[in-house]
């Protein structure tokens, strides 16, 4: 189900202040978050966020296309390797 | 002979349904598509004449995207969230069901024929 249109996109406030704060001041560094469910905006093009998947940070370069998405779907909280067999004894 | 954007329309079927043939059109578009041009819906497909088939093919080409161009349309959403490297694009790399499905069982239709693996281990008692 999608989210009320009413309320607009969720964005998170803190990330936000953070990410316009930079773009005033023209600085760029890598910002943390744990906002998984927050949505790209538009404002947030060109900044790295390192977006939490449960263990550590993955870096997301944000880019034009990725507006709309959500942090979440950028940093996978699951990492299959492939079955364990022999391909990965001989190794 | 109907040949609308480079599809052969069934002869013998009411004008409906032989409209779905085209990759983009289904049953409601084709409905709109008859009651713009003032066609009777049930009239079969060799019974249109020309005038109604040149008809039928503006509004096609002016208001729809059908066949090749909504197919590649496709394509490149499909590339887009492959290229930003979205869970969804992932999912689309791998051949694996996008939406979340389970897979610990079937979803063979995303994951192909069986692939058997050989000599797999019995679980030890």
């Amino acid at each position: 189900m999608s989210r009320s249109l009413k309320k607009g996109p969720y964005i998170d406030h803190n990330l936000e202040r953070k990410i316009l704060g930079m773009n005033d001041s023209g600085k760029k560094s890598v910002i943390k978050t744990w906002s998984r469910a927050c949505m790209i905006s538009p404002d947030f093009v060109g900044h790295t966020v390192a977006v939490h998947n449960g263990n550590k940070f993955i870096p997301v370069f944000v880019t034009e296309n990725m507006v709309g998405h959500k942090f979440g779907e950028f940093s996978p909280t699951r990492n299959f390797r492939g079955h364990a067999g022999k391909k990965n004894k001989k190794k | 002979m109907a040949r609308i954007s480079g599809i052969d329309l069934p002869k013998n079927k009411r004008g409906e349904i032989g409209l779905t043939y085209i990759f983009g059109i289904g049953k409601k578009t084709s409905q709109r598509i008859l009651d713009k041009a003032n066609i009777d819906r049930n009239v079969k497909v060799s019974e249109w004449n020309d005038e109604q088939i040149t008809k039928i093919r503006t509004i096609i080409s002016t208001e729809l995207k059908v066949e090749g161009e909504l197919r590649s349309e496709v394509q490149l959403n499909i590339k887009r969230l492959m290229d930003i490297g979205c869970y969804r694009g992932v999912r689309h790399r791998v051949g694996l069901p996008v939406r979340g499905q389970s897979t610990k069982n079937n979803s063979r239709t995303r994951k192909g024929k069986k692939k058997t693996v050989a000599n797999k281990k019995k679980a030890t008692k």
